[in-house]
């Protein structure tokens, strides 16, 4: 392997100088492999009580719909083994379809809707199978490098059954002119990379409503280790 | 392993609007029994705080049980603008013979294209601490990084990302 791609399991490194913010913040020393105690095998089950009755649909979290392309994006949850991983929480967040987050941090010029918030929440179903209705999020500059900008990208959040398949990634549409110049997707080796990319989808597009794209998500980590679980809920 | 995973990306600057909730840092009640605070700093390699940093655990209860018995045993707190984080939980019980108590860990942040995962062990158990199948493999010099130190109201363990005394993260 090269030694800027860590190992074979297609993850990027952490220390990415093309990824200016990388500087200051990936560790300098190795990481420490150790051995799995049910502590890593096992992890939290976040169940009803994290997800609203609206939550899966970001165009109905508002008085009226937001602005944009809309879209349905769905896909399965897979283990390693390509096992489904049901009843399990997937959280999204992403920009507008200007391009905008509603966070103060985000100084992009570009306008912010009302009617759109950009977070979601569902569990999947008990194939695995998740699905969310949303609006084509736009592209935005971010500084990194003379004239950048991010493709347009909807930010997933997964649990999985254990601490060991925790994951964050971003979702990428396919076709996307700006992903030659984002040191954040080719952070992640070619022949991987194209895995974070969706598939535009005509099977689930609903006519005269809405484009539709797919996204598998396959979780890596080691097995997970049932446990008795009550799955917890809580209110708000 | 059969199918590729799915890499890893950055949780990027803007996601305080979309996980933390108010609950989050909050894995037991105030009046649960043994509850404390669990606070500390995230730095960076210029030992400057990280301000979005998203930090989150996962533990056994009391009596070592991962899950099951209404235990959430998961918190959630994103860094302050100094850096600072806090999670109210219990210190955690035993989960394996030959283990001391501890809690994964894992930090998200702009800048981290994948978390970094660590553990917090506990300065007031230094004999389970030194037979711990996982500590033991930490090059000793680095141990005191792992090691939460008591505080008024609970424990203290700061994150220090990159540099001088940075904490040992693992390969999970």
């Amino acid at each position: 392997m090269s030694e800027l791609y860590p190992d074979e399991s297609a993850q990027p490194p952490l220390a990415w100088p093309a990824y200016r913010s990388t500087r200051l913040r990936a560790p300098s020393r190795p990481l420490t492999v150790m051995p799995h105690s049910r502590t890593e095998l096992t992890g939290p089950v976040l169940g009803d009580g994290r997800v609203g009755e609206l939550d899966h649909d970001l165009t109905r979290q508002h008085a009226g719909e937001p602005l944009g392309e809309r879209i349905v994006v769905h896909g399965r949850l897979l283990d390693g083994d390509g096992r489904p991983v049901p009843h399990s929480l997937v959280e999204v967040w992403q920009a507008n379809s200007a391009g905008r987050y509603p966070h103060d941090g985000d100084q992009h010029p570009a306008p912010h809707d009302p009617n759109f918030t950009g977070v979601g929440r569902c569990l999947t179903d008990a194939d695995g199978h998740y699905r969310f209705v949303t609006v084509k999020p736009g592209a935005y500059p971010w500084r990194n490098h003379d004239n950048a900008w991010r493709p347009a990208h909807i930010h997933f959040s997964l649990f999985g059954r254990a601490f060991t398949q925790r994951l964050i990634t971003q979702m990428y549409f396919p076709g996307d002119p700006l992903f030659y110049q984002d040191p954040i997707y080719n952070s992640v080796p070619e022949g991987a990379r194209e895995r974070m990319v969706s598939a535009f989808d005509l099977s689930e597009t609903v006519p005269e409503w809405a484009l539709a794209y797919r996204f598998d998500l396959v979780l890596g980590g080691a097995g997970a280790v049932f446990e008795d679980t009550s799955v917890f809920e809580e209110d708000e | 392993m059969n199918v590729h995973a799915t890499p890893s990306q950055t949780v990027g600057p803007f996601f305080s609007h979309a996980l933390p909730w108010p609950g989050g840092p909050l894995v037991v009640g105030e009046d649960a029994p043994g509850a404390v605070w669990l606070r500390g700093t995230v730095t960076d390699g210029a030992a400057e705080p990280v301000p979005d940093a998203l930090v989150e655990t996962w533990q056994a209860d009391a009596g070592g049980r991962l899950s099951g018995s209404g235990f959430r045993g998961f918190g959630r707190c994103p860094t302050a603008v100094d850096g600072t984080w806090a999670i109210r939980t219990v210190k955690p019980g035993t989960v394996g013979a030959d283990e001391a108590p501890h809690i994964a860990v894992s930090v998200f942040a702009r800048g981290l294209l994948n978390r970094v995962v660590t553990r917090i062990y506990f300065a007031d158990e230094p004999e389970r601490n030194a037979a711990d199948p996982a500590l033991v493999r930490v090059d000793p010099q680095r141990r005191a990084t792992l090691v939460a130190e008591p505080a008024p109201d609970g424990y203290r363990f700061d994150i220090r990302l990159q540099g001088e005394g940075e904490t040992v993260f693992f390969d999970v």
